[in-house]
């Protein structure tokens, strides 16, 4: 069996090498989630392709795309002595205006690593005399975990616990990026996690609208392979469809129980991201009945207007208009030990991913004509 | 951040279950998935469950995976 597998991975290359040598130009598609960016170039992925195929990483990484003005909103709580910050690993060394949370917490402030959200009000239960402040950060996968959290602190009636919500969706972000005109896709790999949440039917918009093929997949180099051998078929054929090739995970319509979870606790709000700026409707914040758990009305913030660090580009990154190599910072100044912008400092940012697996031998050649590697 | 990983149910008490995940015995939420039981397989991010999963496929999944890791191992194919 051990054979037959192998070859199957082999022949989803061949067929995207096929498409690609028959599509006879440069095609762009793009993923938009963290865990496809790093996965694809963990396994070599982009060394594989046919020299006029990219994959370029869209808005998908939810640290890359937090804007600074958020960033700075969690800092400064963290460095006031009655808060105690709880936030996912990946927050801790994103730097804003004045450093890091993790700088913070090396100057005294308390900030703790939490795998759940739940953790963050066991901890607010177990602390009564501290503000326990939740990070609620990230796309339609994270969100309903942080609605639960919230409904389980207004059903244990804590009065020290709330939420700094920079959640945000991705369909608002996608239509943003194609409508701004300013990136050229031929098709989307779309995040197969989010879509287990909202489901493939979700992106069905995209196909009709943009007339672009979209493939959900899974996070495994032969379930990568095999979506962009999808998606170049596809543009080949001229037959854009919506397929969903993460069965496992992904049904039409998601998990509808997650979704009305999310509904209850949130409505949908305009939104900052880096790189895309403001979009309307493409955020989360708490209804009124869960004023009292946000974090931003209990403390009286507002997220400021904070440039991004000089000379980082990690917002053309993040929207498929630079590689990472362009950006004079990559690699000298900001470096996965030292990073300056978020696309370095997260495991699933583009620069970080480049930086460590990215090749000079396996970079993308300028193509001219139809020149397809064997 | 949107990583999840399958796990399968153990045991299931309430809105949590304990799930076995490679290897490791740990305890999730099953607000998302309150129809799961024992023997299921189910997807599992920051500390909830947030999918059932289609045994058949899974199964499918696996068998690649062991087969591209033995194939790693191996050197050649």
């Amino acid at each position: 069996m051990s054979q037959r597998r192998i070859i199957d991975s082999q022949e989803y290359l061949r067929r995207l090498r096929d498409a690609a040598e028959a599509i006879g130009r440069r095609v762009s598609f793009m993923e938009v989630c963290g865990t496809h960016t790093v996965n694809a170039f963990r396994c070599g992925l982009h060394s594989l392709m046919p020299s006029n195929v990219r994959l370029l990483s869209g808005p998908g990484c939810p640290v890359c795309v937090t804007s600074q003005g958020d960033i700075d909103m969690m800092i400064e709580l963290a460095r006031r002595g009655d808060v105690t910050i709880c936030t996912y690993g990946d927050m801790l060394r994103v730097t804003g205006s004045g450093g890091n949370l993790e700088e913070a917490r090396g100057q005294g402030a308390e900030v703790r690593v939490v795998y759940s959200s739940l953790e963050a009000v066991r901890l607010a239960a177990a602390e009564p005399d501290r503000k326990v402040v939740f990070t609620g950060v990230g796309f339609e996968t994270t969100t309903p975990p942080t609605a639960a959290a919230v409904l389980e602190a207004e059903a244990r009636n804590l009065k020290n616990f709330s939420v700094l919500v920079s959640h945000k969706r991705i369909m608002p972000a996608m239509r943003a990026l194609l409508d701004s005109g300013q990136v050229r896709v031929d098709g989307f790999l779309c995040p197969g996690h989010v879509s287990a949440i909202i489901g493939y039917a979700a992106f069905a918009p995209v196909v009709r609208r943009y007339d672009l093929p979209c493939v959900i997949a899974g996070f495994e180099d032969l379930q990568i392979a095999a979506g962009l051998a999808r998606l170049a078929e596809m543009v080949r054929d001229r037959r854009p469809t919506l397929e969903n090739l993460y069965p496992q995970a992904v049904t039409r319509w998601g998990n509808r129980r997650a979704q009305n979870l999310i509904r209850r606790v949130f409505r949908s709000a305009d939104a900052t991201w880096r790189g895309l700026g403001a979009i309307p409707g493409s955020g989360l914040s708490l209804r009124g009945r869960f004023a009292r758990f946000d974090a931003q009305q209990v403390f009286g913030l507002s997220a400021p207007n904070s440039p991004e660090p000089p000379g980082c580009r990690c917002g053309e990154v993040i929207t498929g208009r630079v590689e990472p190599s362009e950006c004079k910072l990559f690699g000298t100044a900001c470096t996965p030990v030292r990073p300056m912008g978020p696309c370095m400092v997260s495991s699933e940012g583009t620069c970080q991913a480049w930086f460590k697996y990215h090749r000079p031998q396996g970079s993308l050649p300028a193509v001219t004509g139809v020149e397809v590697r064997a | 951040m949107c990583l999840a990983v399958p796990a399968q149910v153990k045991d299931c008490e309430g809105t949590e279950a304990v799930v076995d995940l490679h290897g490791n015995r740990v305890r999730v939420s099953t607000l998302l998935v309150p129809d799961v039981r024992e023997g299921d397989w189910v997807l599992i991010h920051a500390g909830f469950a947030i999918q059932q999963l289609d045994a058949q496929t899974l199964e499918e999944t696996f068998a690649v995976m062991e087969d591209l890791r033995k194939h790693a191992e191996g050197g050649t194919p």
